[in-house]
This record gives C-alpha cells, sequence and structure tokens, in this order.
C-alpha cells in the first residue's frame, strides 16, 4: 500500500482567490466579531506591503492600499475539501478527508495506470498548481506516517524499509501526538523527560511506554509504523453537480458574467474528470435582485467534459438569452452525469475524423441557432407541398419513385400572381389531398415561364379565378 | 526582364495561366461540359468562394450545381444550404440525384447566417457550403474566402446583381442569365469573356 498525503496551507486563502477576478490583488481573510477583526490569511501581494495574520484590520488597512478582504468561512474551506476529494478521486478510489486541512489517497493500485511515481508526482503538482492551490506532498507506506512526514517533508517518497528511519529521525512536536490524548500534554511531558525524537521513543520497551502513557500512544506509534491497520472514511462521490458563485455587485449584462461561468465549468469539468462522467445536460440559473431566477436549460447534443468545450457551448446558448435584471449569483446544476467514451482524435482517419467534425459543427450550429434553425432534407409521402416540405407531416417516402418535377425551391407561402405569367409550358397536374384533416386543397399546378424567362410553379383552384406562385425551378 | 520578375515576386503582377496550371486536377468538376472546359483547372476552384450573381431565386443556379452537389453527397459528404430563397423541395433535389441525407439547411438571418456560413466553411467537414448572403459586403466576402481556404471546402455565395460592380475577393465570379446561361465576370488563373457560356438544363 502506498499512501500520498497532500497538505493545503493555505486552503481557505486560495479557495477565497478562486472566485475572484484578480487572484494578485492584495486580498486577506478576516475573522472575528466585527469590532475586532483581524487578519487571518493574506494572499502574496498584501504580505509584500506588510500584511501579517493577527494583525487588526484597521492597522493591516493602514498598511496596506486597496485591500479586499473577505470573512473567513469554514463552511467554504470543508467544501474545497470536499471538491478536492472528487479531483483525488480521479486517481485513486480509496480517497479519505479524515485529516483536516489535508488529503490521503491510496495510489498503489493506480501507480500501473498513472505511474511511475515520479510522473505520477508531476501531474498532481501541475493539476494543483492550476487550480491554485499551494500544497505539500508525501508519499508514504500509510496514511497515518504520510500525514506526520507532509509536516516536515515535500516530495518525499518513503517505502517500507525506510520507514522506520525516517520517522525515526521526526521531532516530537511534529509527530502528531497532540492529538492523542486531548487532556494531557504528552509532548511537553516526552519532551521534559529529555526526548527529542520519534526514535527514542520506538527504542524503549512497549510495556514501559504503555504503562506510562497509556494505549492511545501505543496506538498512534503503531498507526505510525503500519502495524495498527487505520480505519478511514472514504469520499464516496456525489452523482450530481451545483455550484453556486454569488456576486459582491449585481451583474447587469452577460458579458460579466463570463467569469465566474468559466471558473464554474471548469470545476464542473474538473468534478466530471474525477468521476469519469460527463454531462449532456445541466442548467444555468441566475438569481436576480428582484423578480424569480431566470434558468437556462443547456443541452448539448453528445457528451462532453473538456471545459473549453463546455464554455464555448454554454456561451453560444446564453447569447440568446436576455437577463430580465441584475444578477446576484449563478448556478450551475448538472442533475444527471452521464458515461463518457472519450474519443480519440489523432487515431481516428477519414470518414470517421469527418464524421466527427460534422457532429462538433452540428453542435455548434444548434447551440448558437437553436435547434429548429438546421434542418434536414426529408421527402415525406405528402401531397400537399406545404405539408411535405414546410411542416414534415405524413411518413418518410421510402420508393424513390420519379413522379411529375418539382420545384427546387418552394415559396413559404403561396403569392398571387396574376399579370407575370407568360405562358404555360405544361400542366395541370392536379393536386387533390387532405380531406381527413381540414386542411384539404384542390389545385391545379402549371410550370410556367414568368416574365424575365425564369420557370415558376403556379397554381389556381379548379374554377376560380387567380394565379398563385408556389416554386421557382432553380 | 528582371524588373518584370521583381514584380512578380513582389506579387503586383500575376502570371495568368501558370497559377493554373498548379491547380489542375485539384479543381472539382462542375459536370457541365462547356464550363469545365472554360474553367482553369477544368472544374469549381476547390477551397474558394465561388460567387453567383443573380436577379434571384429560379435563374438556373440550382440546374448549375445539382451536379457538383449530387456527387458530393453521394460520396457522403454532408452540405449544407444557408438561408436559402425558399424551402428546398426534397423531391426534386432527390430526382436531381441528390442523397438527401446528407442535406441541411439553415433558415438564419442576417449576421447568423454570416456567422454560420464561416462555422461551416472553417470547419472543413462539409463537402459544399451555399449560402444567399445580399447583406455580405466586400470585407465579410474576404472573410468567407479566408475560411474557404482554412477550412478547405467548397464554397457557393449566391448574391444579387447589384454587387455586380463592387469589388469581390471570390476567385470567381459568375453571372446567371436566364436560359440556362452564365457569364464569366471574373476568373483566377484564367481569361475572362463576355462570352456566355450554356450549362444545359435549365428546368
Amino acid at each position: 500500500m502506498r499512501w500520498v498525503c497532500l497538505l493545503f496551507p493555505r486552503l481557505a486563502l486560495e479557495g477565497a482567490l478562486r472566485r475572484r477576478p484578480d487572484p494578485e490583488a492584495p486580498f486577506a481573510l478576516i475573522d472575528g466579531p466585527p469590532p475586532r477583526q483581524c487578519i487571518r490569511a493574506a494572499n502574496r501581494a498584501a504580505r509584500d506591503q506588510g500584511v501579517r495574520p493577527g494583525q487588526a484590520l484597521g492597522f493591516a488597512e493602514a498598511l496596506c492600499d486597496g485591500l479586499e478582504t473577505a470573512p473567513f468561512d469554514a463552511e467554504s474551506v470543508e467544501r474545497w475539501r470536499r471538491r478536492l476529494a472528487a479531483w483525488a478521486y480521479g486517481f485513486s478510489a480509496q480517497v479519505s478527508l479524515h485529516y483536516p486541512h489535508a488529503l490521503v489517497f491510496e495510489i498503489a493500485s493506480s501507480l500501473a495506470l498513472l505511474g511511475p511515481w515520479p510522473r505520477l508526482e508531476a501531474r498532481l503538482r501541475a493539476e494543483l498548481g492550476e487550480l491554485g492551490f499551494s500544497h505539500r506532498l508525501v508519499i508514504a507506506p500509510n496514511p497515518a506516517a504520510a500525514r506526520v512526514l507532509v509536516n516536515v517533508h515535500d516530495g518525499l517518497a518513503v517505502d517500507e524499509s525506510e520507514l522506520e528511519s525516517v520517522l525515526a529521525s521526526l521531532r516530537l512536536d511534529r509527530a502528531g501526538l497532540a492529538s492523542v490524548d486531548a487532556d494531557r500534554d504528552i509532548v511537553q511531558t516526552l519532551t521534559r523527560s529529555g526526548f527529542q525524537r520519534l526514535g527514542e521513543l520506538f527504542a524503549l520497551p512497549r510495556s514501559a511506554l504503555a504503562r506510562r502513557f497509556g494505549g492511545r500512544l501505543m496506538r498512534h506509534l503503531g498507526e505510525l509504523r503500519g502495524e495498527w491497520p487505520l480505519a478511514l472514511d472514504y469520499h464516496r462521490p456525489t452523482p450530481r453537480f451545483s455550484r453556486t458563485f454569488a456576486f459582491d455587485q449585481p451583474v447587469h449584462a452577460i458579458a460579466g458574467l463570463a467569469f465566474p461561468l468559466k471558473r464554474l465549468l471548469q470545476e464542473l469539468s474538473l468534478f466530471l474528470i474525477g468521476q469519469d462522467a460527463g454531462v449532456e445536460r445541466f442548467r444555468v440559473t441566475f438569481e436576480l435582485e428582484d423578480g424569480p431566477p431566470q434558468t437556462v436549460e443547456v443541452g448539448l447534443l453528445s457528451v462532453h467534459r473538456d471545459a473549453d468545450t463546455l464554455l464555448e457551448l454554454t456561451r453560444a446558448h446564453l447569447e440568446r438569452v436576455c437577463l430580465a435584471g441584475p444578477v446576484m449569483a449563478l448556478t450551475l446544476f448538472a442533475p444527471r452525469l452521464s458515461d463518457y467514451a472519450p474519443t480519440r482524435r489523432e487515431l481516428l482517419e477519414g470518414p470517421a475524423r469527418q464524421a466527427q467534425a460534422w457532429a462538433a459543427l452540428h453542435q455548434r450550429l444548434v447551440a448558437r441557432l437553436g435547434e429548429s434553425a438546421l434542418r434536414p432534407l426529408v421527402e415525406h409521402r405528402e401531397y400537399r407541398p406545404e405539408k411535405a416540405v414546410l411542416s414534415g407531416l405524413g411518413p418518410r417516402a421510402r420508393d424513390a419513385s420519379a413522379g411529375p418535377p418539382r420545384p427546387g425551391w418552394l415559396v413559404p407561402a403561396p403569392q398571387r400572381c396574376d399579370g407575370d405569367v407568360v405562358q404555360l409550358l405544361a400542366g395541370p397536374e392536379r393536386i387533390e389531398s387532405g380531406w381527413w384533416d381540414g386542411d384539404d386543397i384542390r389545385r391545379d399546378y402549371y410550370l410556367a415561364q414568368w416574365v424575365d424567362g425564369r420557370h415558376a410553379w403556379i397554381w389556381c383552384e379548379p374554377g376560380r379565378q387567380g394565379w398563385y406562385l408556389h416554386g421557382w425551378f432553380g | 526582364m528582371s524588373s518584370l520578375e521583381t514584380l512578380l515576386d513582389s506579387r503586383q503582377v500575376w502570371r495568368a495561366q501558370t497559377g493554373a496550371a498548379g491547380d489542375r486536377g485539384e479543381a472539382i468538376a462542375s459536370g457541365h461540359a462547356e464550363l469545365d472546359a472554360f474553367l482553369p483547372g477544368g472544374g469549381w476552384p476547390p477551397a474558394a468562394v465561388s460567387e453567383l450573381l443573380s436577379s434571384g431565386a429560379g435563374n438556373g443556379e440550382l440546374a448549375l450545381l445539382w451536379p457538383v452537389l449530387s456527387r458530393m453527397t453521394r460520396q457522403g459528404r454532408p452540405i449544407v444550404l444557408i438561408s436559402p430563397p425558399g424551402a428546398p423541395y426534397p423531391a426534386a433535389w432527390r430526382q436531381a440525384g441528390v442523397a438527401l441525407g446528407q442535406c441541411h439547411w439553415l433558415e438564419v438571418q442576417g449576421r447568423e447566417a454570416l456567422w454560420a456560413a464561416e462555422q461551416c466553411l472553417r470547419a472543413g467537414c462539409c463537402g459544399a457550403v451555399m449560402a444567399w448572403l445580399p447583406q455580405a459586403d466586400s470585407r465579410l466576402m474576404r472573410r468567407l474566402q479566408v475560411a474557404a481556404a482554412s477550412g478547405n471546402t467548397l464554397a457557393f455565395v449566391h448574391r444579387p446583381l447589384v454587387k455586380v460592380a463592387e469589388a469581390s475577393p471570390a476567385p470567381l465570379r459568375l453571372r446567371l442569365h436566364r436560359h440556362a446561361e452564365l457569364e464569366v465576370l471574373k476568373c483566377r488563373g484564367g481569361l475572362v469573356s463576355s462570352r456566355r457560356i450554356a450549362f444545359g438544363g435549365g428546368t
């Protein structure tokens, strides 16, 4: 078993920064009741100007011009941890949030697929870097050891044979002993007794140590050395995605929603990759300042999970949307995930590649223009021209019979055209149909020459006056 | 001689026939013998916009294009009609030999039609794209020409006769006359002649 422990020392700050359009601007998280708020964490730009955790808010604002702040929110830290667990789920089926501020997951079973370890490590770091989370990372034979080693190491990879010696050199105050016994300060007792490092405890007779400090210390030491199994609660993925982006100021234009939308779709994409799934349909909801929320259903023709593709298609959908008022929050909700089968572009050749390109084009056109704009050309077994062409009524024609000539273009609605016809060239052809649905027609169609020499398809009702233009022979 | 070379190098002057010789064989046969014989390379310029000017629907544009469209669709390549002058009548298209399963038409107006035309041309998966764009000006035609070249797609843009006098970046410009005749207004790599070319069919 090999366990990776990821420690996020600045999770609260970086989670909040992800929601800001300019993460480089001075920003700090504040904590405490209103009159005595103090700085809890500050980003680099703020720290460069002297802002430090623990300072009073007023003092920090005096130091740093234009310091933006947000209240510290323990709930959102937990949310971020769960999201990171969902991300890690893409690498391992055993992901645990057992330790605060950290994430542990078992990786041995995935190394054959994703490894070797140095490559996987680089990938983990690259993906976390892209997400904007600073982290420390250790891989060790058991989760407890990985968790304590990440306190002092970064990038360390320990196997079974080295574990004992690496742990032995760990200082007692960094060995996670504080959590062993809440009532007694074990670390202080031990250091006062002259112990400095974990190795010195390992060297003591176990019975003596157990008598003096109790079973819980022994258990902790056993977990570190992998002698005691550690029962962890594993992260279980949720089968749907829902996330909200709230604005400080109401947003009036669709253009102002581009950034939050991009962020939410990136998170959706990440979530989908972690679940090895895709989406076919999701919902964007705008919480309006006044009035009921406005919802846009985004339906895709195939299953997607790539952030850029999702963004492009969602944008196309939103371009047709008119906001009913200023927006206070944006929610992305995917109620159902679909199985995702990635297509390997480079492997496809000829017709398959072309079919894929056509599917993508079709998707783009429909997303922007609406499903009804792109029409197929389908021949129906229906004699009334309007019904056959415009409403697509009747069963599909199966036999390709020759039939009398038809014009290439049908005019949307027949137009009265009494003086424009010079000569009748062919006809009549009687079309009489539709008595059963009340929309019956009885017409004599002719091929006629127009005044300017073009060939037109015209009709008149038998026994009545008046010619109507119905089509052009291109 | 050297000054002529300089002019050729700086692309201020181009040779009428040599460029066409290189393209020979790549052109897509129009299916009309007299027209193919006239056009450089023996057919429609591939990966380019061919501009067709006429007074409106019914001037033989379908008789002119149906042979190439039917060939494209029978090869399994999709064709797209963008804001056509009327609804295409499936029976007539089928009678002309077009495989209907590969035909799509888009009913859009204005800027959306231009956007759709550019998307279809750039995607590079369409056998041919036909667009009716009375609103397109010379700048937009250039955009479409670039899109057709980058997507390597055969494009036909139909415009009204008022645009005859307007400069156009399309390498081939044809004016349709009645009785299934056309006049070549511009032809890159070929000769322009006022002789009318009959392309048969009509109705």
